[in-house]
């Protein structure tokens, strides 16, 4: 029997606070043998990159293990003093962690970072390390590997920089890969080139990884086995197909069950395609944006040239009164351009946006009808409510502008119903929303978008920054809300699987650009632009289990 | 919804009684129950404000009624009886005013200029903040660069500069009045410009948040935003630098009236004294001089320290 690369046993990790201590990781055992690929899968909160420090020696004091044990190759690592540790990071375990900027040292070229790398591991020369560098990077898919050798990593796109981090952490052939989240801050079609390039660098190498990510589909694309956490401790722990297809435990069949898949799902009903744009509720037409580039200030005043840049280029679509329309794109791609234009935070530099008629950007009377109508859900729940106002204030803010319900028995009794309409309980309207998780705040600001009882929502990533499961919860409840006041949406999203589940139709937006756009089905069935083909095929889906 | 429970007496109490149990949780309680330097300097700054502020009552003497003024007096020594026959702990200066008294008279001028100059600029310059934080563009060009103009000057040299103004144009039979507020113009226009730097910062930050845009969207006038969304959520920078910028406002007060262009020898300030002082301390009458001196830094170091320990407690990373 071949000895585990890596083996972890009934590890526990404690955060001691002023009265109490906190268990960020309780209990946790699973092994990695040789060249094995590992996903750590599970939630926010679940210790999974816990467990990563904990492997890697880099827990933040005041934390520290409290028991078990870690072996690399059989020898205990986790009681070795601190330089022992050191040496063992790079040199037998590597790391890829996920924010890519932060990563790589923006001072040295990266060509001084490898070699640098390679040398403090591997007898090797300067002359020889210089050429191992350039042969990762090759390898790693960096085109004219030499020349990029005197960049600095400010000259790379993300994507070329995470290759540039992968490089590195294999540099000295250690024998396991940590990566944490690689791939959660690039955009898909980039994650799927680096799932690729760390799966076939490793195999190269003969680098057994462990890879922790929130994302099943990344995870069932690239790992041989998976572990599934649930706040500190292992759930189930098994191959990829078998837990994706047949999970064992509750917690795992309710996440596998929460996460949309781009596929059709059995229970689906095609909508019906509007025969014509012109009587829908929400139309854009010909929308246009472009930005001043370079200072602002009296740079303003300077005579010269201004370079501009259009972020939206002669976007239209239309969408009908109750139902979905999903916009998706990639980062930079203009969609939250799109988003501020159709609210009113931003002005279109031309083109025309009417809902129900009315031209949002005609004037005063434009203006007031969009307040009545137009409401938005953000991204970030933590961000779109004001920390210091209490949740009963932040609700009642819209009814109170647009002059709803004035006094102050009616705004309570109003918010009290909003919180039951949101599933959250009417007694938490005097606390702040730091008292919340991310989920309950999104339903509090979706509470808040329903105030002042509009009729078109857009929804600017409204789940991107919630778990899977939370995730479910909210689309849930959009869709009820939606069924109950025929409420008209406009998805905006990165997340393919989320708009194929939600929208009616679909618009693909690439460079400000609209390249495609129709009925669902028939975009995710059958897609047209080849944007859209290599968007959908990068997808990381768990059907596509290998 | 109707079977909800709204009496309006009951929430508000239980409101109350956590609300003080929550800030006694918090770790801002926390912080400074483990900063033994912080509780010292605090109870040194409150000693100091309340022999202040309660000065006509707790006084040993009025040392500004001439009629209770003994030249006989003059010139005692600390903890001595005087030829007149009277104790005073502090000794006396050389109109026979008790050095004690004299001082908690005069740290009330000084802390009056200070709090209202430190109060005044922290108006004009968080009110001048928001704004060139929220507008941008051409406003905020304006407004900063005249703060940077501002920043150029040593602060001193800007409150002699308005000092030397204000004289000019009000009439002299008015001057001494009016001595006081113009200290307080003068020290508070000198200061303003860090207020609206540290604001106009965190105010772009706020600005960007989804919670502004969610009131923007709803067409929420921008003077109300300003004031209920983005004020409270930049108030705990401007709370740091209110407390610092009041040491360096006594401080910049004493220098002023130790230069002679502050307050009126009547109604003597800190500074004044420490003036008066050392025109003795030669001649060996050491203690009217530094009894004021060893107030004036007791002070300014308290409220300082008290501002560094509000900057690391409202600012985790530091530490």
């Amino acid at each position: 029997m071949t000895e585990p690369v890596l083996s972890i046993k009934n590890l526990v990790v404690e955060f001691p606070f002023r009265n109490d201590v906190f268990r960020a990781v309780n209990g946790v055992s699973f092994d990695i043998m040789p060249g094995e690929v590992v996903g750590v899968v599970g939630e926010s909160g679940a210790g999974k990159s816990m467990t990563g420090s904990a492997v890697i020696g880099l827990i933040e004091p005041p934390g520290h293990i409290a028991s078990g044990e870690i072996r690399l190759k059989g020898e205990r690592i986790d009681n070795l003093p601190e330089e022992a540790k050191a040496k063992l990071r790079g040199r037998r375990i590597g790391m890829v962690f996920q924010d890519p900027l932060t990563s790589l040292n923006p001072l040295y070229t990266i060509g001084e970072q490898l070699i640098e790398t390679i040398r403090t591991h591997l007898p090797l020369n300067e002359a020889e390390a210089r050429q191992k560098a350039i042969d990762l990077l090759t390898e790693a898919g960096i085109p004219k590997a030499a020349e990029r050798m005197e960049s600095y990593p400010h000259q790379f796109s993300g994507g070329m920089r995470q290759r540039v981090v992968i490089a590195l952490a294999i540099a000295a052939e250690p024998e396991l890969i940590i990566a944490d989240e690689p791939t959660s801050a690039l955009d898909v079609s980039v994650q799927a080139q680096i799932i690729k390039v760390l799966k076939k660098l490793c195999a190269n190498h003969g680098a057994a990884v462990m890879l922790i990510t929130h994302d099943m589909g990344v995870i069932a694309q690239t790992a041989d086995r998976m572990v599934v956490m649930h706040q500190g401790t292992v759930v189930e722990t098994g191959t990829v197909g078998d837990i994706i297809r047949r999970p064992q435990e509750p917690y795992t069949i309710k996440l596998i069950n929460s996460i949309p898949t781009i596929q059709r799902q059995a229970g689906d009903v095609t909508p019906e395609e509007a025969a014509n744009d012109d009587g829908a509720y929400v139309q854009v037409k010909h929308l246009v944006r472009d930005f001043e580039i370079g200072g602002g200030g009296f740079l303003k005043l300077l005579p010269g040239k201004v370079e501009m840049f259009r972020a939206v280029n002669d976007v239209s679509f239309a969408i009908e009164k109750g139902k979905t329309f999903g916009l998706v794109g990639e980062s930079g791609s203009g969609k939250s351009t799109c988003a501020k234009m159709i609210v009113g935070l931003l002005r279109p530099s031309s083109g025309q946006i009417t809902v129900d008629g009315h031209d949002i950007w005609a004037g005063g009377a434009g203006h007031r009808e969009r307040r009545k109508r137009v409401q938005m859900i953000f991204q970030d729940p933590y961000a779109s409510l004001n920390p210091r106002w209490r949740v009963a204030d932040i609700i009642a803010e819209p009814m109170r502008t647009l002059g709803i319900a004035r006094n102050r028995t009616e705004v309570d009794h109003r918010v009290a119903e909003l919180l039951t309409r949101v599933r959250l309980d009417p007694s938490v309207m005097r606390k702040f929303p730091h008292e919340f998780s991310g989920g309950q705040r999104q339903r509090i600001a979706i509470a808040r978008a329903l105030s002042s009882q509009p009729e078109f929502i857009v929804c600017d990533e409204p789940t991107s920054a919630l778990d899977v499961s939370v995730q479910a919860q909210v689309l849930d409840l959009m869709q009820e809300l939606q069924d109950e006041f025929g409420l008209t949406y406009l998805l905006i999203s990165h997340n393919l699987a989320v708009v194929r589940q939600m929208s009616s139709a679909v618009g693909v937006l690439h460079n400000g650009v609209l390249v495609e756009k129709g009925p669902t089905d028939a975009i995710f069935d059958n897609p047209q632009a080849d944007y859209t083909k290599m968007l959908l095929d990068a997808v990381p889906d768990i059907s596509r289990v290998a | 919804m109707t079977d909800l429970p709204h009496s309006p007496e009951q929430p508000v109490v239980a409101a109350k009684t956590s609300r003080w149990k929550t800030f006694l949780r918090s770790d801002i309680v926390w912080s400074y129950r483990h900063s033994p330097v912080t509780i010292v300097a605090s109870i040194v700054a409150l000693v100091l404000i309340l022999m202040a502020v309660l000065a006509p009552w707790i006084a040993p003497y009025n040392p500004f009624n001439p009629a209770t003024l003994n030249l006989m007096d003059g010139f005692t020594a600390p903890n001595s009886n005087s030829l007149g026959g009277r104790y005073f702990i502090f000794g006396t200066d050389n109109q026979g005013r008790d050095v004690l008294s004299t001082i908690m008279y005069g740290s009330r001028v000084s802390l009056f200029v200070g709090f209202s100059a430190t109060l005044f600029a922290m108006v004009m310059g968080v009110g001048l903040g928001l704004v060139a934080g929220y507008l941008g563009g051409i406003w905020d060009a304006i407004i900063m660069r005249v703060a940077d103009v501002q920043l150029s000057f040593p602060a001193i040299l800007i409150a002699l500069l308005i000092f030397g103004v204000a004289r000019g144009l009000i009439p002299p039979n008015q001057q001494e009045g009016a001595a006081i507020w113009v200290l307080i113009l003068a020290i508070g226009l000198a200061n303003w410009a860090q207020f609206a730097r540290t604001v106009r910062g965190a105010t772009m930050v706020e600005r960007q948040k989804d919670y502004v845009s969610a009131a923007r969207i709803l067409g929420v006038n921008p003077f109300i935003i300003l004031l209920r969304h983005v004020l409270p959520n930049v108030m705990g920078p401007v709370l740091v630098i209110g407390t610092i910028g009041l040491a360096l406002a006594i401080i910049e007060e004493a220098t002023l009236s130790y230069l002679g262009v502050g307050v009126p020898p009547t109604q003597p300030s800190l500074g004044t004294l420490i003036r008066i002082g050392q025109q003795f301390l030669f001649s060996g009458e050491w203690w009217i001089l530094l009894f004021p001196a060893v107030t004036l830094v007791l002070l300014a170091l308290s409220v300082n320290l008290l501002g560094d320990w509000l900057r690391d407690a409202l600012n985790p990373k530091l530490r």
